[in-house]
């Protein structure tokens, strides 16, 4: 755990994990009794056949709420369908969670490798891929208002402690290179830039099929956010996303996992994780998506009380999760538990502008101004006035703060509240 | 979904540094020990009194107004001892009871509380609090009419006042070691100069204060002394005898540097504290009042909104 150091003056640094030294193998947690898979999208009406309760399915079969292209979970497992109910994730998305309890052999599933036989389409890649290790967001390739001219793959981590997507990339880099190939031929997309961390640039360089350009290791470089300033020079506007200037983000797991689909014609259903136990040590594991956390640390033998924290994802950007039963999703890189004396509680204090956050933010907003427009709600002045934009959501303000204000917090809801508020306008125009 | 076990679920980050405002406030007490206890040496018990009494009484108006505003205690988190030592260390030894009180009440109260508390006060409490004793009750602050009675073995004048009569002469008898040291009249702990530089380095090492307010506050206040001595070296004394009397240094280390009224910015924060240097300067040369740190400070502490609004860009701000 990073604390401050003696000599204070001195700001603290934070490396991001290089996977150094040989790469370790990770471990197998045996499939689960059953999984729960999230599917991105509200519960509606009519489902299809292929996801009521009792339906039978296999592993690698894709499964969606009805026959349109849409949000799709691929089953990890083969069994049967128990349960479908609402789900609500961070920042209320809406989620449908699908139970399968496994039962008999385990049987894959041949529609995708079908359906992929000849060189697959962006079409065929979303509807099989986008929830697979990484979770891609391939429906964005599709969209034809905002095309996608630039696709930009991470191959480092973007939080501390976290070690799964660099992993993927120098234990797959084959795979990583064929994803590359594949989305290339797919979508006629030509430029791919793929980043790495510093101090890997060298191993990379001229390996693949892209542009390979390096970030720094040093956090919170590699922050989506950080990485598009790096790369365009530019950061997001209110309202503006990364398919708004012709640019997709994806990560080097999601890419090497269309890769192995793509040239095993199986959808790939392991996900590589990095688990940061109590003391602080770390574990590569390779479980089934959609396999209860809890099994995951039985594994490990990782023990949890009441009062102890379970994290979904790293330390400074991470969430906390309620409940041991919660899945494994395609985009949890990491699970990390805290033992519950380590735990920092939110403080009460007022901000005292001792400007400790002006110090350590790395993209120099006024966070002590920024945080009392946020206090009391007002978003939009936050916006104007004190470059709430400009912020990448890295947590060290948080981190250093003397009030232990959770600033992080007010910065994601007022940037949450000021989306929200924008759809609504567009309406009564 | 169901657990027995209850987790507890936050926000990110899950880390933290450890620091909190009651650890920042215990350190900023242990950085004044050195210079209380210079000051103990050379005014003795009275000054003990003095300084018991601030923190103590300062301690009680808190208390009282954080009940009279039924907000949580805020004795505990040490801010109010913090106000409370320093306004004592800027009085003189014998200063009656009832402006020792009268003076934590001005800090606690209209200095930090009425304006919302720890965080929101726009001038740096005790500053506040003393400029208004002295306005009021000129004589019981007055340090050669207060320290009278006292048998000291140096030099007993207030040197910012003896300048402003005598000029240069005043300074025959001194010699700068012993202002250094803190064998001087002033303040009961705003008398040595070393003790009040390792507190305030002490604090600029631990990462509780920065550089750059002290630092740029003694430049102006040294490079303008320098100016008028060289000007006119009987009429104005030179910018060591400047720095190591009256409230210069407390001034630097410990008024200037008030979080809440102080600028966080790097160009800011230099702008602010070279500006209550000149300042300083300029009323203890030209001005009425002997000593100007303390409406220098009060002044810069105004200014403090407006300079902050020196700062860097925000990456990928056009504008």
């Amino acid at each position: 755990m990073p604390s401050k150091s003696f000599f204070g003056y001195a700001k603290p640094a934070f490396h991001y994990e290089l996977l150094s030294t040989t790469l370790p193998q990770p471990v197998p947690v045996p499939p689960a009794g059953s999984v729960t898979l999230l599917l991105p999208q509200e519960m509606g009406m009519k489902p299809s056949e292929t996801i009521k309760v009792g339906a039978k399915v296999k592993t690698g079969q894709r499964l969606a709420w009805n026959d349109a292209s849409g949000p799709s979970v691929v089953a990890s497992i083969t069994g049967t369908i128990t349960k479908i109910a609402a789900y609500v994730g961070d920042y209320g998305q809406q989620y449908t969670a699908i139970t399968v309890v496994g039962e008999g052999e385990e049987q894959w599933d041949d529609q995708f490798a079908k359906a992929a036989a000849s060189t697959p389409s962006a079409k065929v890649l979303n509807d099989y891929l986008s929830a697979a290790p990484g979770g891609a967001p391939l429906e964005k390739l599709l969209n034809e208002n905002k095309p996608i001219d630039t696709v930009i793959i991470y191959g480092g981590d973007t939080d501390l402690l976290v070690e799964t997507n660099l992993f993927a990339l120098k234990s797959q880099t084959r795979l990583v290179n064929q994803g590359i190939k594949t989305i290339k031929a797919a979508t006629g997309i030509e430029k791919v830039v793929l980043a790495v961390p510093a101090e890997s640039f060298q191993n990379f360089d001229g390996h693949f099929e892209a542009d390979v350009k390096s970030v720094p290791a040093t956090y919170p470089g590699a922050q989506l956010l950080m990485i598009h300033h790096l790369m365009t020079g530019q950061m997001l506007a209110q309202g503006q996303t990364p398919e708004d200037v012709g640019v997709l983000y994806m990560r080097a797991e999601a890419v090497a996992a269309i890769g192995s689909a793509v040239s095993e014609g199986r959808i790939p259903v392991d996900k590589v994780l990095t688990v940061v136990d109590k003391q602080g040590n770390r574990t590569l594991v390779s479980a089934r998506i959609g396999t209860p956390v809890g099994d995951v640390l039985k594994r490990l033998k990782i023990t949890t009380t009441g009062g102890d924290r379970i994290i979904s994802g790293g330390p400074m950007t991470g969430s906390a999760i309620y409940s041991e039963d919660q899945p494994v999703t395609p985009i949890t890189d990491a699970v990390m538990v805290q033992d519950g004396s380590d735990i920092i509680p939110v403080g009460e204090d007022p901000c005292i502008n001792c400007g400790e956050c002006i110090r350590i933010c790395p993209t120099k907003v006024p966070v002590n101004l920024l945080i009392r427009f946020l206090e009391a709600g007002q978003y939009q002045d936050g916006a104007d006035l004190y470059d709430l934009y400009s912020c990448v959501e890295c947590g060290l303000c948080s981190f250093v703060c003397v009030s232990r204000i959770p600033i992080l917090q007010y910065i994601k809801l007022a940037k949450y509240e000021l989306a929200r508020a924008i759809p609504a306008e567009d309406e009564n125009e | 979904m169901n657990s027995q076990k209850k987790f507890i679920v936050s926000h990110a980050p899950f880390l933290h540094n450890g620091s909190g405002v009651a650890e920042r406030n215990y350190h900023t007490i242990i950085a004044l020990i050195p210079a209380v206890l210079m000051g103990l040496s050379v005014f003795g018990v009275p000054a003990l009194g003095v300084l018991c009494l601030s923190v103590s009484s300062a301690i009680i108006w808190e208390l009282l107004f954080n009940l009279a505003a039924k907000r949580s205690i805020t004795v505990g988190d040490g801010h109010a001892v913090t106000l409370g030592l320093v306004l004592g260390m800027l009085l003189p030894a014998t200063a009656p009871f009832w402006v020792v009180i009268t003076g934590t009440f001005l800090a606690i109260v209209i200095g930090k509380q009425i304006f919302g508390g720890i965080g929101a006060n726009p001038f740096c409490p005790p500053a506040l609090a003393y400029a208004i004793l002295y306005i009021s009750w000129k004589t019981y602050l007055d340090f050669d009419a207060q320290l009278i009675n006292f048998d000291f073995d140096f030099t007993a004048i207030y040197l910012p006042v003896a300048i402003k009569a005598f000029g240069t002469e005043a300074l025959a008898n001194i010699n700068l070691g012993d202002l250094i040291i803190g064998r001087q009249i002033g303040g009961v702990g705003a008398t040595s100069g070393l003790a009040l530089i390792i507190g305030g380095a002490y604090l600029i090492l631990r990462g509780f204060k920065r550089w750059e307010v002290p630092v740029a506050f003694i430049v102006g206040l040294v490079v303008t002394a320098t100016f008028f001595h060289m000007a006119d070296p009987d009429k104005y004394a030179g910018p060591f005898i400047h720095l190591f009397t009256g409230f210069s240094l407390i001034g630097a280390f410990f008024l200037a540097t008030d979080d809440s009224a102080s600028p966080v910015n790097p160009a800011a924060m230099i702008i602010y504290g070279a500006t209550g240097g000149v300042m300083t300067i300029l009323i203890r040369n030209i001005g009425q009042y002997p000593d100007g740190v303390i409406f220098a400070i009060l002044l810069i502490n105004l200014i403090n909104p407006l300079v902050d609004k020196i700062r860097p860009k925000a990456i990928g701000k056009v504008a």
